[in-house]
């Protein structure tokens, strides 16, 4: 039976298939392009599956390998995964940051308690250490259920623009899980990571000399350097633990009664695409991430006593950032104390007091 | 004992390809076999190369696309696994020797260190540094 006039049969076939094909494309273009986004989707989300898998045993593995628990820590593991901050309320804006900052201090002892209960042979170094692996466990349970979310709702709805959100950040998404995914075993080793450029840097400067306690996991070494005294201080380490820089910095200008002539703050800083990793880089405010409260604090007290701000920082990617240190990171502990040396040279006096604050996770790193 | 040996973990689920895949690869490349096979007919016995022609071009595009889909869902699966990479110690003494051996749980930067130097036997050893090495070069992309 002839469906086109004229041609062999094969001839009529292809463009009987063709105008098929527009015709499909016309009505059902968008949902093909759903599907196959939905598709990319759905292999991310079980490779995320399997990340996320990974992290819960590796959590769960360290613990009973180092907290010699009495119970099996499974459940209370899956129990911590799932745990939750609120934020504070946001409408009436003046004193959230202390607001912010003791819900961030009752999380943190309240997450350090659930280690202790969890692994009780533990001394405080690995109490910090496991909990840095948890947290990543807990923020790769997270990551997989967010996209999960949209997947499913994607489905439910067969929107293509809330499929496509999700598809569009993937990649985004994907390179954060992997790194977390290679923090874990540094976390439950207690490995330095990618984000100790900063302390590793202040352990250099105070290393030999005497170091004394400040608040909130901090430590500080005096230490004269070109002919000025600097202040150095550090997260205290060897534990995963980044301290809290901000009231550390906050005592310490308090004790000088705000006669310092320079605070400089190193940091690991987020490289952009074609940036080699472990460049140094050097610039002018408050170098800390985290929620803001450390740098509010910070900036507030510089602010009352008029003390000029510094900031170095050692490029890296956010997968260097909490996985193994590179050896490039490691590698550019000199040169960020060569820039250090230039800048104290050339912007204090000599006998001046310096504040220099190695920002960052002390995981690995002593003083 | 060395913890940090280089190795990777697969869970057994992700070792097998989704049955879904396995089936319309199975269909695909049953189907192109099927072409390849009238395609051989076509032109042995009634000689109409055409048809011949168009039937072996489908086959053999199925059969290369099935056998990509089967290569690109292993690729994934590969791609399925936790890399721990190889993490070094460095080991200084005073007097100016260096040694690196792998990273062992308890180490970190600026530990006193047992261990005497074979130097001079006398002195204290410190880590001075505990990084990983990655052998494979970034991609550049001359701009």
């Amino acid at each position: 039976m002839s469906l086109i006039t004229g041609g062999d049969a094969i001839t009529q076939v292809l463009s009987l298939l063709t105008y098929v094909f527009f015709i499909v494309m016309i009505f059902y273009g968008q949902r093909i392009q759903m599907y196959v986004m939905i598709r990319e989707v759905e292999n991310s989300l079980h490779k995320l599956k399997f990340i996320k898998e990974e992290g819960r045993k590796a959590a769960i593995e360290a613990i009973k390998e180092i907290g010699k628990p009495t119970a099996d820590p499974s459940a209370r593991v899956d129990r911590y995964l799932e745990y939750f901050t609120i934020g504070p309320q946001s409408m009436d804006p003046a004193g959230i940051v202390y607001k912010l900052d003791h819900i961030l201090d009752v999380r943190d002892s309240r997450l350090k308690d659930e280690v202790k209960l969890m692994a009780p042979a533990c001394d405080d170094v690995q109490v910090n250490n496991l909990e840095n692996t948890l947290e990543a466990a807990m923020a790769l349970n997270f990551i997989y259920k967010v996209i999960r979310h949209y997947y499913i709702q994607g489905k439910k709805t067969l929107s293509l623009y809330v499929i496509m959100q999700i598809q569009m950040i993937l990649p985004m998404v994907m390179k954060e899980a992997e790194a977390y995914a290679s923090a874990l075993k540094a976390f439950a080793y207690g490995q330095p990571i990618g984000d100790g450029a900063g302390p590793l840097v202040a352990a250099k400067l105070m290393h030999g000399y005497e170091v004394r306690k400040l608040p909130k996991d901090c430590v500080m070494a005096t230490v004269p350097f070109e002919g000025r005294t600097a202040l150095i201080i550090k997260a205290e380490g060897p534990g995963g633990n980044v301290g809290k820089p901000g009231d550390s910095v906050e005592a310490v200008i308090e004790e000088n009664e705000g006669k310092i002539g320079m605070v400089i703050m190193i940091d690991a800083g987020l490289k952009l695409e074609g940036e080699k990793v472990g460049e140094v880089a050097e610039g002018i405010g408050a170098a800390i991430g985290g929620p803001g409260v450390d740098q509010f604090k910070i900036e507030e007290k510089l602010t009352k006593y008029h003390i000029p701000i510094n900031a170095i920082i050692v490029k890296e990617d956010i997968g260097d950032a909490v996985s193994p240190m590179r050896k490039e990171i490691n590698d550019a502990v000199d040169p960020v104390i060569e820039r250090l040396k230039n800048v104290i040279l050339e912007r204090t006096k000599e006998g001046d007091k310096i504040i220099i604050v190695g920002v960052g996770n002390s995981i690995g790193v002593g003083q | 004992m060395t913890q940090n040996q280089s190795q990777t973990s697969t869970s057994t689920a992700s070792k097998k390809i989704s049955n879904y895949i396995t089936m319309i690869v199975l269909i695909v490349v049953a189907l192109s076999i099927v072409s390849l096979i009238l395609a051989g007919n076509a032109f042995f016995a009634g000689g109409n190369s055409l048809t011949a022609g168009f039937l072996a071009i489908i086959g053999v595009i199925a059969l290369t696309m099935s056998v990509f889909t089967l290569y690109q869902s292993r690729r994934q699966m590969a791609q399925m696994k936790i890399e721990v990479p190889k993490v070094m110690t460095t080991i200084e003494c005073k007097c100016g020797s260096k040694t690196v051996r792998e990273f062992q749980r308890g180490d970190y930067v600026y530990k006193d260190v047992d261990v005497p130097c074979p130097k001079c036997p006398n002195s204290k050893q410190i880590i001075t540094a505990i990084y990983k090495e990655i052998k494979e070069k970034e991609k550049t992309y001359n701009v």
